[in-house]
């Protein structure tokens, strides 16, 4: 029989410190479904993520009441629209499709209104992405990406120019929601197909016709096994963080494995994050305090950082066949509370989350910026982050929201997991003339492997 | 389908019986049980078979937890894989 002191520590994880699956995402290929005629097209569409997710949400729910672990969302990623919709022009009544085919699966979200144009933009591509602040004004679950950069192909700098503006343009268009439309977009470079997680998820072109990927969770199981050794050296840290990230993964691989089987679906990925809420003992960032940071943002957070996103890979890899998605610490604003928290101090600011993204996983995400940055600004904070992602070979992502009518220290508040976040400043001198340069940066040398 | 059902809570006369009288009402059946008392906490683990049951295993997990409030206990009832899966390479 299985010791009790296990059974014990289980329990509490679940109980006490937040431990759950944060998303059982189900990507659908979408490729069969493209058709010249719209009305045609989106009734494809609508048939087949209906048919392929009807049983995700319950099949959740059953796992969730056997296993005795909590599964936060059902969700459901897409073919990235922007091929899907070539065909037929405009691509607004996809968007709509998805929301519907989304209310009636029962899921919250749905990824993959989306456009790959790091190299350019293909037919619809530029078509989808003039619609996404309409898209997500209108629509409740469809969340939207867009991937601008990658190591193989460099940035493309057209591509970031336009989004500075979609994202303002998004943030505008939903400024009575607290300009909710902006988080439900990300900006990425070297964008994963396979991720659970949204607002990025999306299913990649490469990706079977249909699977499951699993998206863990576990920041407060994180701390509360280090606030257990305070005087323990940083290598002995490493080693309790990669023991509790094989923990944690394991439970994911095994939940993958049953949602696999119980719907007929090929298993994916388990994506290694951690993802923090806003609830407390949720929070990434307590985590780094917990290493001995009096507040996250001070120096010696990216080194922190780094051995917390390097010890989850290496205890998660061990627990999982199949590991993909984003895989590392996220290190959103407003949905950890002790990043809130730090950025209310002013304790972080922009750099030093962009400095950080260097070493984690994803980018810059849900960080409220004053309404009145200009387009061009928003453009330049995408073509930085893309430029870590390509030079390091990682995914970078850029998940701002422009707090419109809203300055510095004043705060946007969604509520749930989105949670909540103070306007941050942002360096005011203009980039405006190397944003309008346009063009592409040129893939640096690490994309030449061959 | 095996599940563990953890009680853990003050220690009180009957705690094991109540519990595995349960058992028997729903036909799951018994398979080990450890249980000790620390100064005056009870923690008591149950390994059953829950494949015969005579009411779905959703219901008994509620079954199990109403026993718990009326009894001031925490009981937890789930499947034997997640602590496999947790705690075994």
């Amino acid at each position: 029989m299985i010791e009790t002191k296990d059974i014990l520590e289980t329990i509490r994880m679940i109980q006490d410190e937040n431990l759950d699956i944060r998303t059982i995402t189900m990507g659908i290929s979408l490729l069969d479904c493209i058709d010249p005629d719209t009305e045609q097209a989106c009734r494809k569409v609508y048939d087949k993520i209906t048919r392929c997710a009807q049983r995700l949400v319950q099949t959740g729910e059953d796992i969730e009441t056997e296993y005795g672990i909590p599964i936060i969302n059902k969700r459901i990623s897409v073919t990235p629209m922007a091929m899907v919709s070539a065909a037929c022009g405009d691509p607004l009544p996809f968007a709509r499709t998805m929301d519907r085919a989304a209310e009636a699966c029962g899921v919250n979200l749905i990824g993959g209104y989306s456009a790959l144009v790091q190299k350019g933009f293909s037919a619809g591509d530029e078509a989808l992405i003039r619609s996404i602040p309409e898209a997500l004004a209108q629509t409740e679950r469809v969340c939207s990406s867009v991937n601008v950069g990658s190591t193989k192909a460099g940035i493309n700098l057209d591509a970031c120019r336009l989004m500075g503006a979609i994202v303002k343009e998004a943030a505008e268009r939903t400024a009575d929601q607290s300009c909710f439309g902006a988080a439900k977009l990300v900006i990425f470079c070297n964008a994963p197909e396979d991720n659970p997680f949204m607002a990025g998820a999306f299913h990649g072109v490469g990706e079977p016709d249909c699977i499951i990927n699993v998206g863990v969770s576990g920041p407060g199981v994180v701390r509360a096994a280090v606030s257990k050794y305070p005087d323990a050296s940083i290598d002995q840290i490493a080693d309790i963080i990669k023991k509790t990230a094989f923990k944690i993964t394991r439970m994911g691989q095994l939940v993958g494995t049953a949602a696999s089987q119980r719907l007929g679906v090929p298993f994916g990925i388990v994506d290694l994050s951690l993802a923090p809420t806003p609830a407390v003992g949720d929070s990434v960032a307590h985590i780094l305090e917990e290493i001995g940071l009096a507040q996250c943002g001070a120096c010696g957070t990216t080194a922190a950082l780094a051995l917390l996103n390097d010890a989850v890979k290496k205890g998660g890899v061990m627990a999982s066949s199949r590991i993909g998605g984003l895989s590392g610490a996220f290190i959103p604003v407003s949905e950890d509370a002790g990043m809130i928290d730090a950025a209310r101090a002013g304790s972080i600011t922009i750099e030093k989350l962009e400095a950080m993204t260097a070493v984690c996983s994803v980018g810059l995400d849900m960080i409220c910026i004053p309404g009145d940055v200009t387009p061009e600004t928003i453009a330049a904070i995408i073509a930085d982050e893309a430029a870590i992602g390509m030079v390091n070979s990682k995914t970078t992502a850029v998940r701002v929201i422009p707090a419109i009518g809203k300055q510095v220290g004043e705060m946007l508040d969604w509520g749930g997991l989105f949670g909540s976040a103070p306007v941050m400043p942002v360096n005011r001198n203009s980039p405006a003339a190397f944003i309008r340069r346009g063009g592409q940066i040129p893939a640096p040398l690490q994309s030449l492997k061959n | 389908m095996r599940a563990v059902i953890t009680v853990v809570g003050r220690d009180t006369v009957g705690i094991l019986a109540k519990v595995s009288a349960l058992c028997v009402d729903f036909q799951a059946n018994i398979i080990d049980v450890t249980q000790t008392v620390l100064e005056d906490l009870f923690a008591m683990i149950m390994l059953v078979d829950v494949s015969g049951m005579s009411l779905p295993f959703a219901q008994f997990k509620e079954r199990m937890a109403s026993l718990g409030q009326e009894q001031n206990l925490s009981i937890h009832v789930m499947h034997e894989d997640l602590f496999n899966s947790m705690h075994r390479i």
